[in-house]
C-alpha cells in the first residue's frame, strides 16, 4: 500500500452539522468534519470541549441528536458500538480493553479467537494466532521478543500500539484513538505517534482525539478544534502553525493574559 | 527503543528466530505450577525416606486416593478462581449429592441411575443459582456461596435426620445396580502392583480436560480474561455472564462427582461429608499457583496442590506424628504460596 500523504482522500466517515443534546445540555452543536483513507484527523480541545461526545457519536455509543453521519457517502445512524464496529469503525479507549496478566497473543485475539473443530471439541489455533500477532505487530513496527509475555509487561506505548494493531487486524477502516498519549511520558508518546503514522500509511483513517497540540501537530493532516461543544474551525496543517493551534485551543487572548499574570507573580 | 521497520518484510523474516529466543527452561519456570511441583517432589522425597510405609503399595494407594478426591474439587475450584470467583459451597455439595442419591434410593426406592442423574441436575441448578446471583447482583461470590454453603449444610443435616432418623445414610449395598455403579466410581485398578482407586483416574482425566480447556480452547481464554480484567472481557465481546455461570456449575458438577466417588467407595454417607473442606480446595488451588484475585493459575497446579495435601495428610499418619501438625503445615504452605504468587503478579501485572 502506498504511503501517500493523501490530503484529499474520499471520506470514509463524514459528519455534517452534527449535534448532541443530553437532556437540556447541548454537548455538541453543528460540527462538520470527515476522515478518509490514509488520513489523520486530530480532534483537539480542552476538557469539556466536546471531544468525548464527538467520539461517542462516531463510535456508536450515543447516537447523534441532529445533523447526519455518513459512511462512504451514505447516511447511517449507529445505535450501538457493535454497529460501528461492523462498519469498520474501531475505537481504542484509554483503558485499551486488555488483560494485563494474559500473553500478548491471547490479548490480541481476545473475544475473536481462531479455533478449529466443532462445538465443544474445537481447539485454539495457537501457532497461527502467535504467528499472526507477531506479523501484525511487526507490520506496525512493534518489535516484540516474545508474544507469550504478559501484555502487562509491555510499556504503556507498546500496549497502546498493540490495541491499535488489534483494531486494524480485525477489519477497521477508521480507528478512533481516545487520548492515546495522555498518560504517557514524552518517549512513550513518541512511540505511539509513530504507530499512528504507521496506521495511516497502511491506508487507515485515523481520528486522533487529544488535548495536546504538540502530539497532534506532527502527525495530523487536519485539525478540528472544539470549544464548549462548538467548532472553532478545521485547519489543514499547511494553514496553521503549532503556535497558532496552541493559542486557539487555549482560547488565544485568555492565554496571553494568563501569561502576563503568571509573569508578575 | 523500538525501531521503525519496513512494514511486513522485516517482521516476517525474523518471526521464527524471535519465537525461538525464549529458552525452554525459562518458559518452564514461568509456568504457574512450578512452585507446587518443586514442593510436591520435596515432600514426596521426605516422607519416602522418613517413613517405611509411604512408598509401600498400600501407602501409595492411600495418599493417591486422598489426593484424588481433593484434586478433582481443587481443579474445578481453580478454574472458578482463575475466573475471579470463589465457591464456598463446593465442599458441602459433595455431601449433598451423596445424601440425595442415598435418600432417593434407600428411602424411596428410586432407580439408582435416575437418582444419580437427578442429583447431578440438582447440583447443576445450585451452581447455576450461585452464578446467576453473582452475575446479576454483583454481590461477591464469597458471600453468595457462603450463603449456599450454610443452606446446604443445614439441609444435609436436618434433611438426613428427617428422612432416616440418623445422621448418616446406610445400606447402599442393597440398592439394585450398586455393583455396576461401584465399577465406575468405587472400583480398584491394579497398576504396577499398586491397587489404585478408580478416583485417581477420574482425577487425572479431569485435570487433563481442565488443562486443555484452559489453555487450548476459547473458553479458557475467556476464563482468564474474565478473572484478569472483567471490563476488558466485556469490551472485547466475551460472553461474560454465560462463562461465569458455567464455572459455578462446573464446581457443582465436580462436587457431584466427588459425592459419587465417596458414596460408592464406602456405601455410606455421613451428613457432615465435605463440610470444612471448601477452604482446602482453595488452598490447593493457591498452592498450585492460582491468584486469589483471579486471572492467573493452572489446573495442573491445583492437582499438584491436592497431591501435596494428600501426601502430607497421609504422610503425617505414617510418620505417627500428631495429626494437628497438618493444619499448621497447611497454613504455612498457603502463606508461602501467596507470597510467591504475589511476586508473579508484581512482575507481570502492574507496570505503568
Amino acid at each position: 500500500m502506498s504511503a501517500a500523504g493523501a490530503t484529499q482522500a474520499a471520506p470514509i466517515l463524514e459528519v455534517r452539522g452534527i449535534g448532541k443534546v443530553y437532556g437540556s445540555v447541548i454537548a455538541l452543536s453543528d460540527i462538520s468534519t470527515s476522515v478518509g483513507a490514509g488520513e489523520v484527523l486530530c480532534v483537539l480541545g480542552d476538557n469539556g470541549a466536546g471531544k468525548s461526545t464527538l467520539l461517542k457519536v462516531l463510535a456508536g455509543v450515543h447516537p447523534h441528536s441532529s445533523g447526519e453521519v455518513l459512511l462512504d457517502g451514505a447516511a447511517v445512524r449507529f445505535t450501538g458500538p457493535r454497529l460501528a464496529l461492523d462498519a469498520g469503525i474501531a475505537t481504542v479507549y484509554q483503558d485499551l480493553a486488555i488483560v494485563p496478566l494474559m500473553p500478548v497473543w491471547r490479548n490480541f485475539f481476545l473475544g475473536a479467537e481462531l479455533s478449529a473443530g466443532i462445538g465443544p471439541f474445537s481447539r485454539l489455533k495457537v501457532a497461527e494466532m502467535r504467528a499472526i500477532t507477531l506479523a501484525q505487530l511487526g507490520r506496525m513496527g512493534i518489535d516484540l521478543r516474545d508474544v507469550d509475555q504478559p501484555i502487562g509487561t509491555l510499556s504503556g506505548g507498546e500496549r497502546q500500539s498493540v490495541a491499535i494493531a488489534r483494531a486494524i487486524y480485525f477489519g477497521a477502516r477508521v480507528v478512533i484513538l481516545d487520548e492515546p498519549t495522555s498518560a504517557l511520558g514524552v518517549k512513550q508518546a513518541g512511540v505511539v505517534l509513530r504507530y499512528v503514522a504507521q496506521a495511516r500509511d497502511h491506508g487507515l483513517g485515523v481520528v486522533f482525539v487529544t488535548h495536546n497540540p504538540h502530539h497532534a501537530y506532527p502527525v495530523g493532516d487536519r485539525f478540528l478544534v472544539l470549544n464548549r461543544g462548538a467548532s472553532l474551525g478545521e485547519f489543514d496543517r499547511k494553514g496553521i502553525t503549532i503556535d497558532e493551534l496552541t493559542r486557539l485551543m487555549a482560547g488565544g487572548a485568555e492565554l496571553d493574559s494568563l501569561a502576563r499574570e503568571l509573569e508578575r507573580s | 527503543m523500538t525501531m521503525l521497520t519496513t512494514p511486513g518484510a522485516a517482521a516476517e523474516s525474523t518471526a521464527d528466530e524471535r519465537l525461538a529466543r525464549t529458552h525452554p527452561v525459562v518458559r518452564l519456570l514461568r509456568r504457574p505450577e512450578i512452585g507446587a511441583l518443586v514442593a510436591a517432589l520435596a515432600i514426596f522425597v521426605y516422607f519416602s525416606v522418613a517413613t517405611a510405609s509411604f512408598l509401600s503399595p498400600a501407602g501409595v494407594a492411600t495418599w493417591l486416593y486422598s489426593a484424588s478426591l481433593f484434586g478433582i474439587m481443587a481443579v474445578a475450584v481453580a478454574m472458578l478462581m482463575i475466573g475471579g470467583e470463589f465457591d464456598l459451597s463446593a465442599g458441602a455439595m459433595t455431601g449433598t449429592t451423596g445424601l440425595l442419591v442415598g435418600a432417593f434410593t434407600t428411602q424411596w426406592g428410586m432407580n439408582l441411575w435416575f437418582a444419580m442423574l437427578l442429583a447431578l441436575l440438582i447440583a447443576l441448578a445450585v451452581g447455576a443459582f450461585n452464578g446467576f446471583l453473582v452475575v446479576k447482583t454483583g454481590i461477591p461470590s464469597f458471600i453468595v456461596t457462603l450463603g449456599t454453603f450454610f443452606i446446604l449444610q443445614g439441609l444435609n443435616l436436618a434433611g438426613t435426620k428427617l428422612v432416616t432418623g440418623q445422621v448418616a445414610i446406610q445400606g447402599m449395598t442393597l440398592v439394585p445396580g450398586f455393583e455396576a455403579g461401584k465399577a465406575i466410581f468405587g472400583s480398584t485398578i491394579p497398576v504396577l502392583g499398586v491397587n489404585l482407586k478408580v478416583s485417581v483416574f477420574w482425577w487425572l482425566g479431569i485435570t487433563a480436560v481442565a488443562s486443555w480447556m484452559l489453555l487450548r480452547t476459547r473458553y479458557g481464554n475467556w476464563i482468564f480474561a474474565i478473572g484478569g480484567q472483567l471490563q476488558s472481557a466485556v469490551q472485547t465481546g466475551v460472553p461474560v455472564k454465560r462463562t461465569r455461570i458455567g464455572l459455578f456449575m462446573g464446581t457443582a458438577a465436580a462436587g457431584w462427582l466427588v459425592g459419587m466417588l465417596s458414596l460408592f467407595d464406602v456405601a455410606t454417607v455421613q451428613a457432615t461429608t465435605g463440610i470444612g473442606q471448601e477452604f482446602i480446595y482453595i488452598i490447593c488451588a493457591v498452592v498450585g499457583g492460582c491468584l486469589l484475585t483471579g486471572g492467573y493459575g493452572s489446573a495442573i497446579g491445583a492437582a499438584l496442590g491436592a497431591l501435596i495435601y494428600g501426601m502430607i495428610l497421609q504422610g503425617i499418619v505414617f510418620a505417627q506424628w500428631d495429626n494437628n501438625w497438618l493444619k499448621a503445615f497447611l497454613g504455612g504452605m498457603l502463606l508461602l504460596a501467596v507470597l510467591v504468587n504475589l511476586s508473579v503478579r508484581r512482575q507481570a501485572g502492574v507496570r505503568a
